[in-house]
């Protein structure tokens, strides 16, 4: 190690000894990991000192469940009467009727190319023979976002109003949309009962925070002057709210609903695994389970088609009109609609004419699962080699290190070598010298993190020692943001240990770190590809936008074909969700690097390498760390889906606490997902606040 | 003179020491301050030691019927504060602002909206035109607020309409717009109620320097037709000695000095001002009235030139021929001369 005289020599921050402050955290994770050996309690939080969190939930819902039983019955009760009704007039229509209608409104709305997109949508729903179950679907969504909507606009309107009611209502929206669904199911079908109205509930709550983080946003993004010129022309403040405000805001209002739209869509799909509903949900889920792949890929795209023409319809719905077009658009929308709800009427009609082909809506797919089994098969099986290959690379040199650590992972027969005593200082000496050069260049933060990294890779996150990994998370929050964030991080670690989760919570962390490795390195270097080749942009963008529509247990599908059931098709289906995120920041941040700075830096004689590499990387730092957290946050959300092809964490806790209806085992797992994300979510976030300042 | 005739009109907008304060506590900083009465200097060092910033601090001005005011400083001088504080759109920390006497201060919510309602009318520097009305909806919607009926307030509204040129563009959306157009539409939304008080919150910054031109003129076209009282901001000089009656410029939240364009033209209060000077052609600020001398014994000048004829239009002439040249004023009479030594004056001064 360097001795502070040489330190002191060199250019920089000036040497402090405050600055070897930041060495203790690294020496009193060593002094855990050598004290691990010797105390059992502090290699792993005993067992004793939990507290019986899920139980204490338990015990509090059976009180309040029975206090609003007779409530949510009733409407429980009143909402499966109309979805039954809904469900059977949809499904009464015959198909060609309700095609023509959405490719009239779809021709008005959007033009010949929307028109198109109509056309094969039907078609392909038609082909497949998932006409009914897509109609049990649609029906879902269809009452499920009128109450998303008018929720999220009361509740936005509210925040807006009331600002003293914003951080909160914010908060809870945070929860919310990282509160893993499948948690939330279980009270919801303690207080609606078994059957896709608790389905229905999940999914209004779930698409609520879209709508109302738009009206809000919308309302408070109204030009002061529009404000102003309300105050001026003497309104009073409802006439300012309706008639300037809310006609302002009016544009952003619509992106709400179309966001709710398609948070509505995915979660239905999730909620499906309830069961007792014949839709497309069930039909992925039913696929999956019977390992009848072939129904699960073409139920899973009727999906996709679904939510790619209920996002573009309601997007040209509602977009803003340009120039001449204004206004005059909406009478004519109102005749479409007439029209085309006169052309379902008809269809019902014509259906109860004698002689109608009643079959019709049931006609089975043309398409057979059967042929793409079998394909799918014979493809697995011929590649077979080359699966293996990826999987057991993956697995002994990025999972296996994170879960057991090097200590642990090296072995002869997978790494050549094993940790004998000798690589072990090797490797210890050389994450000394790299910290040593970090404190010498005036960085006694960074030599730290390096050190703590070190010794992390070394033990493996399952056998790091819990004080130790409270230390390094609080230290670490502490120097990106402050005491408060410190503060919650502690906090949150020691919800977790408590509630007896340390273990899954700890495998949950190092998938979602392997996921988020693999999706960094392959989106960013797709990103980056991208960002210097508008072809292979506009090749990306239409992929990117698929697997961002897509509905989270379609991603299951490939990762179970390729690689059976398993931790690792958990983790490739993680990751195909969490690479978008990686691809689209990337690219972006690179992008929007200002073209003044890399023409100075081809003046200053840039390679292009070197332009890459000394300008627009750096500059796009905020950017790419802002991916990684939307990436981490994916991959978060993503965690609980993946557990039902065979991960072992909190995701497997939550869905097993499913299965038995354990409402606080299943509550108490998604709290501490939610913390997860929240603590990962703020630190990154901070972290790229920095990077922008410097 | 212009100024004095402006000076004997009524008041029809007031203020007085008005200020207004941002920080973390401006009630207690405003009491700091107002406890050195009328000391600047101390009462800045008070400001300094609250940390808070005063956007408009102790303006006092007043405002004449039919007058243009305009109210003219570099962007953060406080002007656009000023003028809210006038309208109570900011509420004022201290001060008092009086409309036709009325003290606004004490005026109630139902009171300020009734006086919105009827008696003040603004134009906003973005237009502030609602994207989701068609140009006469926008005109009439100071009107809907108010519960007038819809056949009256369209019928005012196509008034206003073609008052400000816009005819045959009524069903027209405002992003169908230029943005010439859109302002005018914002003049004529802010005529609407027939207010006594225009206030314009700078109209013409967003504007390209020829449609800025061509609006000026519009402007003065209109104000000779209605005589409104007005309070005008701008940050471009040019504009301001070009339509005001009386300037006063602001700096640091404070009025640096008031007066007709002349006035401060032809004696600047300090250096501040006279560099802004240097940016706009003094002499077609000042008329004959403002620079002519007394009459001397030694005979009628030849030549006569009304008492508002530019100095600028006098300069060629005093240069073919050095005699004086007479002023006439309004009534007809010989009020007085102007010699080359007066011109001669202004030139060594940098002012011509």
């Amino acid at each position: 190690m360097a001795g502070p005289d040489a330190v002191m020599n060199l250019p920089g921050k000036p040497f402090s000894f405050a600055d070897l402050g930041a060495l203790a955290v690294p020496a009193a994770v060593l002094a855990c990991i050598a004290a691990s050996a010797q105390w059992s309690w502090i290699a792993a939080f005993p067992q004793d000192w939990t507290l019986p969190i899920a139980g204490a939930i338990n015990a509090a819902l059976g009180w309040i469940i029975p206090a609003i039983l007779p409530v949510t019955a009733a409407l429980s009760r009143a909402l499966a009467a109309i979805l039954t009704a809904l469900v059977l007039v949809l499904q009464f229509i015959p198909w060609p009727a309700t095609a023509i209608a959405l490719m009239m409104v779809g021709l008005r709305a959007g033009g010949p190319r929307l028109l198109g997109l109509c056309v094969v949508a039907v078609a392909y729903v038609v082909l497949a023979g998932f006409w009914r179950q897509s109609m049990a679907t649609v029906a879902l969504v269809l009452l499920a976002v009128p109450m998303s909507v008018l929720g999220g606009f009361v509740l936005g309107l509210g925040a807006y109003l009331v600002p003293r009611l914003r951080r909160p209502v914010e908060a809870l929206f945070d929860f919310m949309q990282t509160f893993p669904a499948f948690a939330y199911l279980i009270p919801l079908l303690l207080l609606f009962g078994f059957g896709p109205v608790a389905g229905l509930v999940a999914t209004a709550v779930y698409a609520i925070p879209p709508m109302a983080r738009c009206v809000l946003s919308g309302l408070t993004q109204v030009p002061r002057e529009l404000v102003e010129v309300g105050e001026m022309a003497g309104c009073t403040p409802a006439q300012r709210l309706f008639w300037v405000e809310l006609p302002a805001a009016r544009p952003m209002v619509m992106v709400g609903i179309n966001q709710t739209t398609m948070a509505a869509l995915s979660m239905v799909i999730t909620a499906s695994i309830i069961g007792g509903f014949d839709d497309i949900g069930w039909a992925v889920l039913s696929g999956l389970r019977q390992a009848d792949l072939g129904k699960s890929l073409l139920s899973g795209l009727v999906i996709v088609v679904i939510s790619i023409v209920v996002d573009r319809l309601t997007a040209s719905l509602f977009a803003e009109p340009r120039g001449n077009a204004t206004r005059r658009r909406l009478p004519a929308m109102r005749k479409v609609l007439a029209g085309a709800a006169i052309v379902l009427a008809a269809g019902a009609l014509l259906r109860l004419a004698p002689g109608f082909p009643q079959g019709l809506n049931q006609m089975a797919g043309i398409i057979d699962f059967g042929l793409l089994n079998r394909a799918l098969l014979g493809f697995v099986g011929r590649y077979s080699g080359v699966l293996d290959a990826i999987k057991s690379g993956v697995l002994y040199y990025l999972v296996l290190p994170l879960r057991l650590g090097l200590a642990g992972a090296v072995l002869p027969t997978t790494w050549g070598f094993a940790m004998t005593p000798a690589i072990t200082s090797a490797y210890a000496l050389l994450a000394t010298a790299l910290a040593a050069r970090q404190l010498a260049k005036g960085g006694p933060g960074k030599a730290a993190a390096t050190l703590c990294v070190a010794m992390l890779l070394y033990v493996g996150m399952v056998a790091f020692p819990w004080p130790a990994a409270i230390l390094v998370t609080a230290w670490a929050a502490w120097r990106v943001s402050g005491p408060k964030l410190a503060l919650l991080a502690t906090a949150s670690l020691a919800f977790v240990l408590i509630s007896g989760l340390w273990v899954p919570f700890v495998k949950s962390l190092y998938l979602v770190g392997v996921s988020v490795v693999l999706c960094a390195f392959i989106g960013g270097l797709l990103g980056l590809l991208a960002a210097h080749n508008n072809w292979f942009s506009a090749m990306l963008r239409p992929l990117n936008d698929a697997l961002q529509t897509m509905p989270q247990f379609v991603f299951l599908i490939p990762a179970l074909m390729f690689f059976k059931v398993g931790e690792f098709a958990g983790l490739i289906a993680i990751s195909l969700y969490a690479v978008v995120p990686a691809i689209r920041y990337t690219e972006a941040g690179l992008r929007n690097v200002s073209p003044a700075i890399l023409e100075t830096a081809r003046q200053l004689g840039c390679t292009p390498t070197q332009s890459n590499l000394f300008v627009q990387i750096p500059l796009a730092r905020p950017a790419l760390l802002l991916g990684l957290n939307q990436t981490v946050m994916a991959a978060i959300t993503m965690l609980p889906i993946a557990a039902t092809v065979g991960t072992s964490e909190l995701g497997q806790q939550i869905y097993i606490s499913l299965g038995k209806a354990d409402a606080g085992m299943g509550i108490t797992a998604g709290i501490v997902f939610c913390l997860t994300a929240i603590n990962l979510d703020r630190m990154l976030r901070a972290a790229a606040g920095h990077l922008r300042s410097i | 003179m212009a100024s004095s005739s402006v000076s004997q009109r009524r008041v029809a907008l007031a203020c007085h020491d008005l200020w207004k304060l941002y920080g973390p506590d401006p009630r207690r900083a405003m009491n700091a301050v107002l406890s050195h009465g009328n000391d600047r200097e101390r009462q800045r060092a008070a400001l300094a030691r609250s940390a808070h910033v005063a956007a408009v601090a102790g303006v006092s001005l007043e405002v004449h019927e039919a007058e243009i005011f305009v109210l003219m400083g570099l962007s953060g001088s406080g002007k656009s504060t000023l003028l809210r504080c006038l309208t109570r759109l900011i509420e004022p920390t201290s001060g008092r602002v009086l409309l036709d006497g009325e003290d606004l201060e004490k005026a109630g919510r139902k009171r300020m909206i009734e006086l919105r309602r009827h008696a003040m009318g603004m134009v906003f520097q973005n237009f502030g035109l609602l994207p989701h009305l068609n140009v006469l909806d926008n005109v009439a919607f100071p009107l809907r607020v108010q519960g007038v009926d819809t056949e009256k307030r369209y019928a005012r509204a196509r008034e206003m309409t073609e008052l400000v040129g816009l005819s045959g563009l009524e069903a027209s959306f405002p992003n169908q717009l230029s943005g010439g157009q859109q302002q005018r539409v914002g003049i004529a939304r802010s005529l609407a109620v027939g207010p006594q008080v225009w206030f314009l919150d700078e109209p013409f910054s967003a504007l390209d320097p020829l449609i800025r031109r061509q609006m000026q003129d519009e402007f003065i076209r209109l104000q000779k037709m209605l005589r409104k009282t007005i309070v005008f901001v701008t940050h471009d000089v040019q504009e301001a000695f070009r339509l005001a009656d009386r300037i006063a410029i602001m700096r640091d939240g404070a009025i640096v000095q008031m007066g007709t364009p002349a006035e401060i033209a032809l004696s600047p209060a300090n250096d501040y001002i006279a560099e802004f000077l240097r940016d706009i052609p003094t002499l077609r600020a000042i008329k004959a009235a403002d620079v002519m001398q007394p009459l001397s014994d030694t005979g009628r000048p030849a030549r006569t030139v009304p008492a508002t004829e530019l100095v600028e239009a006098i300069l060629p002439m005093i240069l073919d021929d050095a005699s004086p040249i007479g002023v006439l004023d309004a009534a007809g009479t010989l009020a007085g001369q102007i010699t080359t030594g007066r011109i001669a004056e202004l030139a060594r001064h940098g002012r011509a």
